[in-house]
């Protein structure tokens, strides 16, 4: 049994007294002195969903500072949508992410509706939560898999991914598209469940708590999963509000910081949710917080199944979309992706056409202010293990 | 949310305050003012989270909107802070000392905008960007398709042709060549 005291990073401070030196809190790194050398992590590596380099300065295997560098992935998706109406947005917005889409699809149709003052039908309402929740089902699969294997173990990422891509089909099934759904539009969603979909997503279920069962035992008692994770990247807790950071990086260091129940929106107030928080605020106290909340994100959808009505309208009237002017305004929606804070910025000027819309991704500030400053002082190996633990996904760094 | 106005007003000028859903709230303020209210914001009133900073283009208007998105977690509120600078001058104070995690939204409107921070740590590193010379690519001048063309080839296109009358010369040309059976009567 690994405790918490035998882990390498557990009240770990790096001798400072030979080199680097230190002045005014930052290491002085001279690259000419040959006690230093400057590598490149990435773009290509098991750390990110996506393309994203890591500038790094060690020292043997240590790391003593990093930078991040993006523009592996700059779309210009903000530029695009200035030139577009607003319904042509809507194949733009879900991708800014890959591994969960469906936050942007919201989060902008509740933005236009907001502005334009469209109440959406209740039915929609389910069904958008639903699909929010499948997507953060997918994401946190995808997750498992990929903090298991940045740390070498390639079984688990085989299995939860496979599972991934039976929630894929239901996807598919449900909204004409397995990766990105363009499913939410403004005034509701697409279309209505298909027949028989209820019970399939209902033995998905089953299916897929059967498989957690297999990667607890196999990825959370793990000798050396632990010995590896447990101390890795602790963020204290006065870092929260200083970098920005949100979802459950926030929670597990205790701060209760969860959209769907401070901020409630769709029907989460008629679900039952509680705020799963942590304590030790480590890589591995964050992998089992995750673990928690795609546990309760399965338990969300079966509730969802039970308490949606069957019949009843998806799609509010809208004007002609094509020429639709937004009533000029600003606003900010956002929601709770399985990284955290996602959110989009909507300035509308009474035209056909939006001013600005901003996409806000959680990643933004946990991959660069944050990954740098908990890079530090680990070592090289371990570099892809922290920046899976703290979720990190690129194209919404740059949208 | 009004009360907080009241306390605003006191201290420094606040115009164009809409309340615009029960949760989010914006205001507009001078920019001489912004490091001052940011930081009684977060000192003071619980608004201890910076959400983001982005810049607005109003071309016609020869301004740019900066807005603050400030997070009150206590109350779950939000309130965006708005300013207004000279498109000409394109400066705007650096507030990297509030919050640890600034300067990358700094960094990125320098380059996507050509704002200036004064002041901003890592402020002129290339974001996204690499090599840019044009510019500013988010400013509403920018013209996207002229630079497309001045930058990048157009390709020739693929080859088209008429399904029906493809298919026939290619794939069934055999057919027509087969030998008919040989009856008795021919």
């Amino acid at each position: 049994m690994i405790k918490n005291s035998e882990s390498k990073y557990k009240d770990y401070v790096a001798d400072r007294s030979k080199y680097p030196q230190e002045e005014d809190g930052k290491a002085i790194i001279d690259l000419d002195s040959h006690k230093f050398t400057k590598i490149w992590q990435g773009p290509q590596h098991p750390g990110v969903t996506g393309n994203m380099s890591v500038e790094l300065i060690v020292n043997g295997d240590e790391i003593v500072d990093a930078k991040t560098r993006v523009g592996y992935l700059h779309r210009g998706f903000e530029k695009l949508m200035e030139r577009r109406r607003y319904i042509q947005c809507f194949p733009i917005v879900c991708r800014i992410c890959v591994p969960e889409p469906d936050t942007n699809e919201y989060c902008v149709s509740a933005a236009m509706e907001e502005l334009a003052g469209i109440e959406i039908p209740e039915k929609a309402k389910w069904l958008r939560t639903l699909n929010l929740e499948m997507s953060r089902v997918t994401s946190f699969l995808m997750w498992a898999g990929g903090q298991a294997g940045s740390l070498g173990m390639n079984t688990i990422p085989q299995w939860t991914v496979g599972m991934r891509d039976f929630w894929l089909d239901l996807f598919e099934e449900m909204t004409g598209g397995r990766v990105y759904h363009m499913y939410m539009i403004p005034g509701g969603v697409r279309k209505d469940l298909p027949e028989g979909f209820r019970d399939r997503v209902r033995a998905q279920i089953i299916q897929t708590k059967e498989l957690l069962v297999d990667v607890e035992r196999s990825f959370f008692n793990n000798a050396i999963v632990k010995s590896r994770l447990i101390g890795l990247g602790h963020i204290p807790k006065e870092m929260i509000s200083e970098y920005g950071i949100t979802g459950p990086n926030a929670r597990a260091c205790g701060v209760e910081n969860d959209i769907r129940i401070t901020n409630p929106y769709l029907k989460y107030p008629e679900l039952e949710l509680e705020m799963i928080t942590g304590t030790e605020s480590d890589a591995y106290e964050r992998a089992k917080l995750r673990y928690r909340e795609l546990h309760q994100s399965l338990n969300l959808i079966s509730q969802i199944l039970d308490k949606m009505p069957e019949g009843g309208e998806i799609q509010a009237k809208l004007p002609n979309v094509l020429h639709w002017k937004i009533p000029a305004g600003q606003t900010y929606k956002r929601a709770e992706s399985t990284r955290g804070e996602h959110g989009f910025y909507m300035v509308s000027d009474g035209t056909k056409y939006p001013r600005r819309i901003y996409a806000r991704g959680a990643s933004y500030t946990h991959a660069i202010s944050v990954l740098e400053k908990l890079a530090c002082n680990i070592t090289i190996s371990d570099l892809a293990a922290l920046m899976v633990s703290l979720h990190t996904c690129p194209p919404e760094i740059e949208r | 949310m009004e009360n907080l106005v009241k306390r605003i007003k006191e201290m420094i000028p606040v115009e164009n305050f809409k309340k615009q859903n029960s949760m989010l709230c914006f205001f507009t303020v001078q920019e001489q003012h912004i490091e001052l209210i940011l930081s009684y914001l977060k000192n003071n009133e619980g608004y201890t989270d910076l959400i983001f900073l982005q810049a607005v283009d109003y071309l016609e208007e020869n301004k740019f909107m900066m807005t603050y998105m400030l997070n009150n977690l206590e109350r779950g509120m939000n309130l965006g802070i708005n300013v207004f600078i000279d498109r000409e001058k394109a400066e705007m104070t650096s507030i990297h000392r509030l919050w640890s995690h600034v300067w990358q939204f700094q960094r990125e409107i320098h380059e996507l905008y050509g704002i200036n921070f004064p002041g901003s740590p890592r402020v002129t590193e290339p974001f996204v960007l690499e090599g840019w010379e044009e510019m500013p690519p988010m400013r509403r001048d920018f013209d996207t398709m002229e630079y497309v063309e001045r930058t990048f080839y157009p390709r020739d296109g693929r080859e088209t042709s008429d399904p029906k009358k493809h298919m026939k010369e290619k794939l069934y040309k055999n057919y027509t060549e087969v030998p008919k059976i040989r009856r008795e009567n021919d």
